[in-house]
């Protein structure tokens, strides 16, 4: 595949004419997707696919085309798309934006392929699905990312990766989620988890409560905790959305709002499982501050953002989104955690999260999955599914009663057009108060 | 480039020997053109050419997709299929119905009434940049887009059986918003928050009204700026077309998804607080309420003859005068579950297999006037354009946030206000629709962007709506 690729660069670099240069991004997967319900198989298959985009550019004029690269007439298509482009530009003004890495930085990463055969992980789901009503996806294969230009850069990632995101049902919506994903199949890791969470779904026959509508002590563990930083990632930490007064950080930067002293951010990149370079061929830094000891520090800047607001760029993708996010431990033992939280609610999941006004960060979300009340440190039942809404700057601000000090690598387990490579790593948080609303 | 007809053909020469096939073909050519900050952004093409084989062997079906459309690539992906259908031959919840009906032979491409190439890319910049520019109405305008996205969408479905379905059409995403600041504030105002993606070409940016909207849109942005905060209580509620078609896409088309019901979504999207033996006998919604799945409304966005499965699609009520009577299911799931569906089996691309979807998912009208039914509020609010959405995942306990609102005092429309919020709860909140639109209140939205599925899949769905008003619902403000 990275072979394939550098001969389209270098197909590429030989049709250019004059001034022109390109850039080249190359996306791919070859993935097995088999989805469970009921301890059973819904459905299976495989999926390959291989995407090209393909920018041209001119001086300051430029424009992309993303092509599948069929296998059958991937030459024509690729020269049809440059001819494609060639026209366009014809069409489009000087874009003052357009901002490029043109001193060469290239690297090649290919992770070994450790990944288990298919019919050991389809085998050992339905085995521990067993006697139990299991529902999921198992996902597995290789991901690979290219990039290329014509300053001569070249970068190649591929990683294998397996996700298996699961959950145990008991009845109707009172469930268990576990996942088990890396890179190579541990037999007995795998297992241990799936216990666990047959152990936890016991917790879930007991009588479920219903609470009232008020504000309630709570324990976010760190996959809830992921929910929250998902929607604030969409433009929270994001350059244009700062400079443009959309972002719902905006009290942080107009106003000085802080969240505690002991929430720190950064966009880990050196520890995440996402290539180390950009859409523009920049290489992504180690780490970017984002909120520090609860300030506001630093926004992700991709390189259209950099240039028109006149900052430098810090390798950003065009979404400004984090890939990596890496929020700091606390010191809460996680045998403490039921203790600190005392009476309130355990809240494994949440769920659907948007804004109630976005100005306040004030969001809104429903709890799900493994969510249970606790009274004196002991959990009690499993709770129905309440309705939260209140600001950040409560929930990591005002209310933060700590954070834990172990923290979970989240990886993603989106599938939307091709395999996540975004991950997060999280602690969880006590929070001594929280709206619940409905 | 060979047709994708052609690699349907390709496939049938090498499929594997197996109890049954199927291949669809899908071809996605796109142009993305916007405008952002008085800035022609780079434009955007795409090609988006792929094929997925399905396979059933013995009591097995497997799946694979493949963009490398060559025989040798189809033969592989023919082969991968088929050790699926081995693998989890036995293993599988469900049984596998073939069809049994006779062969269908289809071939259908929608003209729409101006083809977007009608003008040339420049011409359309220019109009794109004359609405970006009437959008900055002042110095408060601190961001601001215009911006439309065309998509030449050609699949062809064949199977082992004779069938051959072909179906092409345009679709178009238009986009227009503006965000007005002054301090710590900042209020967005949008064209429907891109909820009025339609099938068609250049023409639908005139449909949608786009060429009219960008200084009102502006300039309500800039007077939500000085607006009081929504108040907050219980009150009669008048909801626009822009904010009821998510109404009824997250409290009606969700839990009536039959594979939500069964079970299949239940680890991603969730479950659904309807159960099977409520079909027939539940009341969802008041009498006023008929909601229909209706693949055959011109220019609305799954407008389509034949599902992903190859089912023939016809306009079905899935609730009729307030009854639930029809979900929302495909062959595979009606056949599963024993309760009546539609055509929607959906795949957003070659590269994903077919589940229950929505697909045009609409409200029926009925026979007020706007001015009828803000004549019938004595204390309530007016709410227009969705801007965030939240649900619980058995589709239940809803809140919705608008753009903007104003407040009904005695029967006449008052002041402006912002952050307007409202919850509920899906199984009592259509019950208290108490006043539903005319046909003149009525809009056609649309989104691509409906997620669920595992591998996820974001799609393309359809919501034709009259404004609808509402009995005692919690109102809530920002802050």
């Amino acid at each position: 595949m990275q072979q394939r690729f550098s001969e389209i660069a270098d197909l590429i670099q030989s049709s250019l004419r004059g001034e022109e240069g390109f850039l080249a991004n190359f996306s791919g997967e070859n993935s097995a997707f088999v989805r469970f319900n009921r301890s059973a198989v819904r459905q299976a298959g495989a999926v390959e696919q291989r995407y090209l985009s393909l920018e041209l550019f001119n001086g300051k004029r430029h424009a992309s085309q993303s092509i599948t690269l069929t296998g059958a007439d991937d030459k024509d298509a690729v020269l049809a798309a440059v001819s494609a482009l060639r026209a366009v530009l014809a069409d489009t003004p000087e874009d003052p934006h357009f901002l490029i890495n043109e001193t060469p930085s290239s690297s090649a990463r290919v992770l070994p392929n450790q990944l288990p055969g298919e019919d050991e992980a389809v085998s050992a789901i339905l085995e521990t699905g067993r006697g139990h009503d299991l529902v999921g996806l198992y996902a597995s294969g290789p991901i690979h990312r290219g990039f290329a230009n014509s300053f001569g850069q070249r970068n190649w990632d591929t990683a294998h990766a397996f996700a298996a995101d699961l959950s145990f049902y008991l009845q109707s919506d009172k469930a268990v989620k576990v996942d088990h994903a890396g890179t190579a199949w541990d037999a007995a890791a795998f297992n241990a988890k799936m216990d666990g969470a047959k152990m936890r779904l016991k917790a879930l026959a007991r009588a479920s409560k219903t609470i009232s509508p008020g504000g309630y002590r709570v324990f976010l563990a760190p996959a809830a905790l992921e929910e929250l930083f998902g929607l604030l990632s969409w433009g929270g930490f994001s350059l244009a959305s700062e400079k443009t007064a959309t972002t719902p950080f905006i009290r942080m930067i107009a106003e000085g709002a802080k969240l505690d002293p002991r929430v720190t951010l950064v966009e880990n990149t050196a520890e995440g499982l996402a290539p180390g370079f950009q859409e523009e061929g920049f290489v992504k830094p180690a780490r970017v501050p984002l909120i520090t000891a609860g300030a506001y520090t630093s926004a992700l800047a991709s390189p259209r953002s950099a240039a028109e607001f006149g900052v430098p760029q810090n390798g950003a993708d065009g979404s400004e989104s984090p890939v990596a996010l890496d929020m700091a431990a606390g010191d809460l033992k996680e045998a403490e955690v039921l203790k600190t939280l005392g009476t309130g609610v355990y809240v494994g999941n949440l769920w659907y999260t948007n804004y109630s006004d976005r100005n306040a960060c004030r969001l809104t979300g429903m709890t799900r999955f493994a969510t249970f009340w606790v009274e004196n440190g002991e959990i009690v039942a499993p709770l129905n599914v309440m309705r939260f809404d209140d600001t950040l700057y409560n929930i990591l601000g005002a209310n933060l009663v700590g954070l834990t000090a172990h923290r979970d690598l989240r990886l993603s387990t989106s599938t939307y057009e091709s395999r996540s490579t975004q991950s997060m790593r999280l602690p969880g948080a006590v929070v001594g108060n929280l709206a619940m609303t409905l | 480039m060979t047709s994708i007809a052609d690699i349907a053909a390709r496939f049938a020469a090498v499929a594997p020997a197996c109890d049954a096939w199927s291949i669809r073909v899908m071809r996605s050519r796109s142009e993305s053109l916007s405008v952002t900050r008085g800035i022609v952004d780079p434009v955007g093409l795409g090609d988006d050419l792929g094929a997925m084989v399905t396979v059933q062997a013995k009591d097995g079906v497997g799946y694979a997709a493949t963009s490398d459309v060559s025989a040798a690539g189809l033969k592989a992906a023919g082969r991968a299929a088929l050790a699926w259908a081995e693998r989890v031959a036995g293993r599988m919840v469900a049984a596998v119905d073939r069809k049994t009906t006779a062969p269908v032979k289809f071939d259908r491409e929608d003209r729409p009434r101006q083809a977007w190439d009608a003008l040339s890319r420049a011409a359309k910049i220019e109009r794109l940049k004359a609405a970006a520019d009437a959008l900055r109405r002042g110095d408060k305008i601190v961001d601001w887009a215009a911006s439309a996205a065309y998509a030449d969408e050609d699949v062809v479905l064949a199977t082992s059986d004779g069938d051959f379905i072909r179906q092409r059409r345009g679709l178009v995403v238009p986009g227009l918003s503006a965000s007005a600041s002054d301090g710590a504030e900042t209020q967005t105002r949008t064209l429907a928050r891109g909820g009025v993606m339609r099938q068609g070409g250049w023409d639908v940016l005139e449909d949608v009204g786009f060429w009219q909207a960008p200084e009102r849109i502006a300039d309500e942005a800039l007077e939500l700026l000085e607006a009081p905060d929504c108040p907050t209580g219980a009150m009669d509620l008048l909801l626009m077309p822009d904010q009821m078609y998510i109404q009824i896409h997250e409290s009606i088309g969700h839990p009536l998804e039959l594979d939500r019901i069964l079970g299949d979504e239940r680890n991603y999207a969730g479950t659904s607080f309807v159960t099977p033996d409520m079909f027939g006998t539940y009341r969802y919604g008041s009498e006023l309420l008929n909601v229909t799945f209706d693949p055959g409304v011109a220019g609305e966005t799954a407008s389509y003859a034949f599902d992903d499965d190859g089912t023939p699609a016809t306009k079905q009520f899935l609730i009729r005068a307030g009854m639930l009577e029809r979900g929302l299911g495909g062959a595979t799931s009606q056949a599963r579950i024993n309760i009546p569906g539609v055509a929607n089996a959906r795949a957003c691309n070659w590269n994903r297999p077919a589940i229950d979807r929505m697909a045009n998912l609409n409200i029926e009208a009925g026979d007020s006037s706007l001015e009828d039914l803000i004549a019938q509020v004595n204390d309530g609010i007016l709410m227009e354009t969705n801007t965030s959405w939240s649900i619980d995942d058995s589709r239940n306990k809803f809140q919705f946030g608008c753009e903007r609102a104003r407040l009904i005092k005695n029967g006449k429309v008052g002041r402006v206000v912002k952050n307007p919020n409202y919850r509920g709860i899906s199984a009592t909140f259509w019950r208290s629709l108490k006043g539903l639109g005319n046909a003149a209140t009525v809009s056609v939205h649309g989104t691509p962007t409906c997620g669920k599925g595992e591998p996820n899949q974001a799609i393309r769905v359809g919501h034709a709506t009259p404004a609808g008003l509402f009995a005692d619902v919690q109102v809530f403000g920002g802050g």
